[in-house]
Order: structure tokens, then sequence, then C-alpha cells
């Protein structure tokens, strides 16, 4: 047995499909005479593919670290441009009867080989950008195969997965994730809990333990994986599934009902998410509305940035079904982990250029953003929300542009609400220490717990190494919690939360003993935080909420809450 | 089939830029265009091939067309190395 970190909550039971990701690997195949046109056509749809991946890397970094290193991918893209070189790759593969990825890594290694036995320095480096372009090209041919290759219905087994292949898999129905690497607010984590997907990270080996075909047990809850199960193990995995299955039952009972506690205190509850077929999902759960919209996912999808129509159809999809509740859409937050194309080889992306600041760098891309956005308010409300605010520049010079993409929109006589709200995520720790001012100058605060606490504590929260730094209940994190809902209050603005901790049981008496307007979280998890709050008192969770204020150690916290927790709702599957 | 001997004039020798420009006016002609340099043999109209070459400032190619056109395209390439690729 492995153990890892649960990330996603379920337990399954499946054959395992282990993906490896590392460099592409290139077996000798032959090809029969019928397959060459199909092997020709791969590698033309690989070519296309690895120009327009390159295509936007180039633009990019032209915009953002100048020309001069953008000539390196000019460069590879000339060489996807060669008529030359492929028409001897086309070549090998009729003639030697080869497949298209051995056919593309002959002949390209033989150009890298004499440069690579060069003198010249310079020279010796091109070897690498060729080496670059050849791996583009042979993973755009295998990425095909991948996908046709994968047995739907199998669990997901991988070093680490980034958010483009969590929804890649998703499509071709995975039972689960289990991943060497990675952390429990990993995007891929997130991804992968929204889709209702269980999974286990940070299992360290696991790649290196199972083959594939293996039949493994996948336990969400615990963060364990078995391999080679015997009967006893499947039966009593089998057992505790259906437990939670009672458990989540008895949770749709209150799916209708109020978020209010004992005593009459009434919160808001909504949901993250990231695609417009989750916001389906979400009524279920007795959501009321979404809380945090990550728009990230539809431009993971397109190829490019997504035009304002394609932006506006599916903004307002996502309006129309949370009707009548609010929708908070997040602004492009690109960076970081969340990479759709950082050309740039940032030394520290989350300390770089992610979030507003990217937005602000590309005003067209803000503004076509914008406009889709509140072309969508005309079918319901609208909240839009700005990742990675530092100051109150960043506030003014967007509230400038929302004008502008307002006063577009009203030339042409388009509807949207005038009144749309505007509000700033607080993850950065200079805007939580400043969130008095911040407020002033916005309609609402929403605290981003999982940036905020990395931020806060100086901890990678990808990072497994230091990832048991990265605590929640750090006195730092409470008291800095504490001051952006005072401040937000003081200047009459609701303040919410869509960090993983909005979602976190443990955290729920502190946090609305604190005060916090609204719990933004994932869907699988609200009927279980709807059901506590339906237990507590209000009065009780801000003696807590005191208390917990007094203590000194994440451990003090913990264990106090925890306590409190049991004692108030006995009958909670606290895993 | 005619053949000619160039040197590299500008200081950067065939590097990305300069090759690039060579392969786009070498495929400009029907002709086949093929270069020479210690032993190697490289398709002028290649641009992974130009670069391999990896033809520094002073070094000296052996060019070789051939074909209907080869007569033009001679001169336009062969123009081209004389103007250092207007690099210089």
């Amino acid at each position: 047995m492995l153990h890892g970190i649960p990330a996603s909550p379920g337990i399954v039971i499946g054959k395992a499909y282990v993906f490896a990701k590392q460099a592409p690997r290139v077996e000798d195949k032959s090809i029969s005479e019928d397959e060459v046109a199909n092997e020709i056509d791969r590698l033309q749809h690989s070519i296309e593919r690895s120009e327009k991946e390159l295509q936007k890397v180039l633009q990019l970094t032209e915009q953002k670290v100048g020309s001069q290193k953008a000539k390196i991918f000019e460069a590879q893209i000339m060489i996807l441009l060669d008529v030359v070189l492929f028409d001897s790759i086309r070549l090998r593969i009729r003639k030697e009867l080869k497949s298209a990825e051995y056919a593309v890594h002959r002949e390209i290694s033989k150009y890298q080989q004499m440069m690579m036995n060069s003198s010249d320095e310079y020279m010796r480096e091109r070897a690498h950008d060729v080496e670059d372009v050849k791996n583009r090209i042979i993973r755009n041919i295998q990425q095909e195969k991948l996908i046709s290759r994968f047995e739907p219905n199998s669990i997901v087994v991988s070093e680490i997965l980034t958010p483009a292949d969590t929804v890649l898999f998703s499509r071709n129905a995975v039972l689960a994730y289990a991943t060497d690497m990675g952390g429990t607010t990993s995007h891929a984590a997130l991804l992968s809990r929204s889709l209702n997907i269980p999974s286990v990270v940070g299992l360290k080996e696991v790649t290196k333990l199972v083959q594939a075909g293996d039949t493994i047990v996948v336990d969400g809850y615990t963060g364990n994986v078995i391999l080679h199960p015997n009967e006893e193990t499947l039966i009593r995995c089998k057992e505790r599934n259906e437990e939670h299955e009672y458990f989540e039952t008895s949770l749709k009972e209150i799916r209708e009902l109020t978020a209010q506690t004992l005593d009459g205190k009434i919160v808001q509850l909504s949901c993250n998410i990231e695609f417009s077929e989750e916001a389906e999902n979400v009524h279920t759960k007795g959501s009321h509305g979404i809380g945090l919209y990550r728009t990230e996912g539809l431009f993971l999808r397109t190829e490019n940035y997504p035009s304002e129509e394609e932006q506006y159809s599916e903004y307002r999809s996502i309006v129309e079904k949370s009707a009548p509740y609010k929708v908070v859409m997040r602004t492009l937050d690109i960076g970081g982990d969340k990479v759709v194309s950082n050309p740039t080889n940032e030394e520290n992306p989350f300390l770089g250029w992610r979030g507003i600041r990217v937005l602000l760098d590309r005003p067209e891309v803000f503004l076509t953003q914008l406009r889709a956005m509140l072309r969508a308010s005309a079918f319901g409300e609208v909240w839009i929300m700005l990742p990675m605010i530092s100051g109150l520049k960043e506030i003014r010079r967007t509230k400038e542009l929302l004008e502008r993409a307002k006063k577009e929109l009203r030339e042409k006589t388009i509807p949207f609400d005038e009144n749309i709200k505007i509000g700033a995520m607080i993850e950065i720790p200079a805007a939580a220490v400043i969130a008095g001012d911040i407020a002033q100058e916005v309609d609402f605060l929403s605290i981003g717990t999982n940036d905020l606490i990395q931020y806060l504590l100086a901890v990678d929260r990808g990072n497994e190494v230091v990832a048991e730094l990265y605590q929640e209940f750090h006195p730092a994190v409470i008291k800095t919690i504490h001051h952006i809902i005072k401040e937000g209050h003081r200047a009459g603005k609701p303040v919410s939360m869509c960090g993983e901790m909005a979602g976190d049981p443990v955290a729920l008496l502190l946090l609305l003993g604190l005060g916090l307007d609204e719990f933004s979280m994932n869907p699988h998890i609200l009927p279980e935080i709807k059901k506590i709050i339906r237990s507590v008192s209000y009065s009780e969770a801000e003696e807590i909420a005191r208390r917990v204020l007094e203590m000194k150690t994440e451990n003090d916290v913990k264990d106090f809450l925890k306590v409190n927790l049991h004692t108030m709702v006995p009958d909670l599957l606290l895993e | 089939m005619i053949e000619k001997e160039v040197t590299i004039r500008n200081r950067a020798g065939l590097h990305t830029r300069p090759a690039a420009a060579l392969v786009k006016i070498a495929a400009q002609f029907k002709s086949e265009f093929f270069i020479y340099k210690d032993g190697f043999e490289i398709n002028g109209k290649s641009i992974i091939g130009v670069m391999t070459l990896a033809a520094e400032q002073g070094s000296s190619l052996q060019l070789k067309f051939e074909g209907d056109d080869e007569e033009q395209a001679m001169q336009t390439v062969v123009g081209l190395f004389e103007r250092g690729f207007d690099e210089m």
C-alpha cells in the first residue's frame, strides 16, 4: 500500500493506465503499405499543431522579453516550414515503411548530431533548439495516439498532471488519478475535485510500482493507494464507498434549505467552477450561485485566445444556468502553475507575470474579456473579480478599462448591467494589509486563501518537499483573514472566501465566527458544509473565533477546532 | 550544372537570419541548389540543413546549381553572399 495526499474524494477500483510524461520515447516501428497515408496525415497534423503552438509562444515572447529571445522560436518555426526536410521525412515513411514519429526522429536527429559535433558553441546550442522542435513534433504525433490508446474507465497513473492533461483525460471517462508529485492544492488536484474524479497525489513512486493493466484501489478519502488488492480488501472498499454514499443521501435532504445557523445567522454558500458543464451540477448540490468561475478553463481549451463571441456564449450559458443567483467571474488568471503558454521562462513564475499583471499589459485581451462579461450580465447577475491585486493602481486602471468596454457596448447599443459589481481578490499579503483602502475602491472582497497562504508563509503549495509548511491554520493566516473581514465590513462591503479553506469543515466554525459573509467551495463539499452550519450556533462560533485568535500554533488551533466540530456535529464522517 | 565558390563575408556567419534569407531566395528558383563544406553536402533550400553548416565568417563554401534557371539562381544567390546578407 502507498500513502499519498488525498486530493479528491471517492474510492475507486480499476485498471491502471500509466501515463509517461518525460521526453517522448520513440520506437523503431514498422508500418504496412496501408498505413502510409494515415502516418503522413498524422505527421501533417502534428506540424500544423506544432506551428500554432510555436506562433503563440513567439508572439508572447516578443511582447514580454523582446524579439531577441523570440528568435529561438522563429528559427523553430522555420524548421517546421522546411519543405526539403519534411519531404525527406515523408519519403522515409513511404520507402522505409516506418511510423511518422520514427521517421521524424531519424531524420532530425541526423542534423542534431552534426550540430552537436561542432566545435562552435553557438552551433551546439542550436542543437538544443533542433531537439526541442523535434520533441514537439513527436509529442504532437503521439498525443493523438495517446487519446485513442487510452482505455476508458481506467485509473490514470502519472508522475505529474498538468491542468491540460487533467482536462484531456477527463473527456475519456477516467475513473481516478494517482500521481507521484503534487500537493492538495495543486491545480490538477483542484481540477479533479471540480470534475468529481477521485484522486490521490504526492505518492512519490506510484509510477514505478504500478504496471499498466494492474488492478489498483485509489482511496481519495484517506490518500491510500492499494496495489494488488485481495478479495477481502475489495469488499471492504465497496462497503466504505456505500457508507459514504449513504451519508451523501442524508445531505441531499437539506439541499433546498438555507444555510442558517441555529440562532438565525444566514450565510451564502456558493461554488467554484471552471467549466460551464459544472454549472448544472451546482444546483443539485444546493448552492446559491457561483462564487468563483475560473475563466482559464476556456482559455486552456482553445488554441488561441478565445474570441469575444466564444467567451460571451460560454459566460452567458453559465449565467443562465445559475439564475436567479449571481455568478462571480474571475478575469483570466494565467501564470504561476496555470500556464497556458508561458514562454518567458520566468525563474519564479508565482512572483512573476500572472493575473491582473498579464491583463493590464495586454489591454486588448482584457477588454475583450470585459466586454464578453458585460454582455453576459444582460442575462443575469454577474460580478467581476480581479485576481492578483497588489494595490489601488491596478484597480483604478481596470475601472478605466471597464468604463471603456461599457462605452464601446453603449455605442453599439448592446445591453449590459450598468451597475455591474467589481471586486478584488485578496491573495497577495500587500493587498491584505491595505484591505481597508481596497474595500473603499470596490464593491466586494474575496479572499483567495490558496495563494494568500503560500505568499504569506513563503511556501510553494505544489512543492511536496515543503508542502507540510503550508498551514491553513497558521496564526498569521488566521490574523490576516480576521483583518481582511474586519476592514471589508468597516467599508460596508461583503467579504467572501473562494479558496480551499472555505470548503474545509474544520475551518468552518472559525470562519463563521470571524464574520465571513460568503463561502465559495467545490460543489462536492457544499452539502456537508451546509449541514454543519445548520447544526451550530453563530454566537458559539464567535466565541470559538475569539479563542482561536489568541492561540500560538497551528496544532493548537486545529485540535481545538476539531474537538469543537465533533462535539457540535457528532454524525460527521471526518476522514 | 554550375558550380561556384563563395566566402562568408558578414561577421556573424550563416546564423539563423542569413540562413533564412538564403533559403527564401533559393526557393524562388526551380533549380536544385546544394552547398558543400568540409565534405558535407547540404540542400540549400532546407533551413535546417543550412543551419547545420555552421559557416562562420571567412569560411568558404562550394555552391552547386542544377536546373533550367540555374544561371539566374546562381547570380542571385552569389549576390546575396557578396552583399554579406545585407548585414555588413
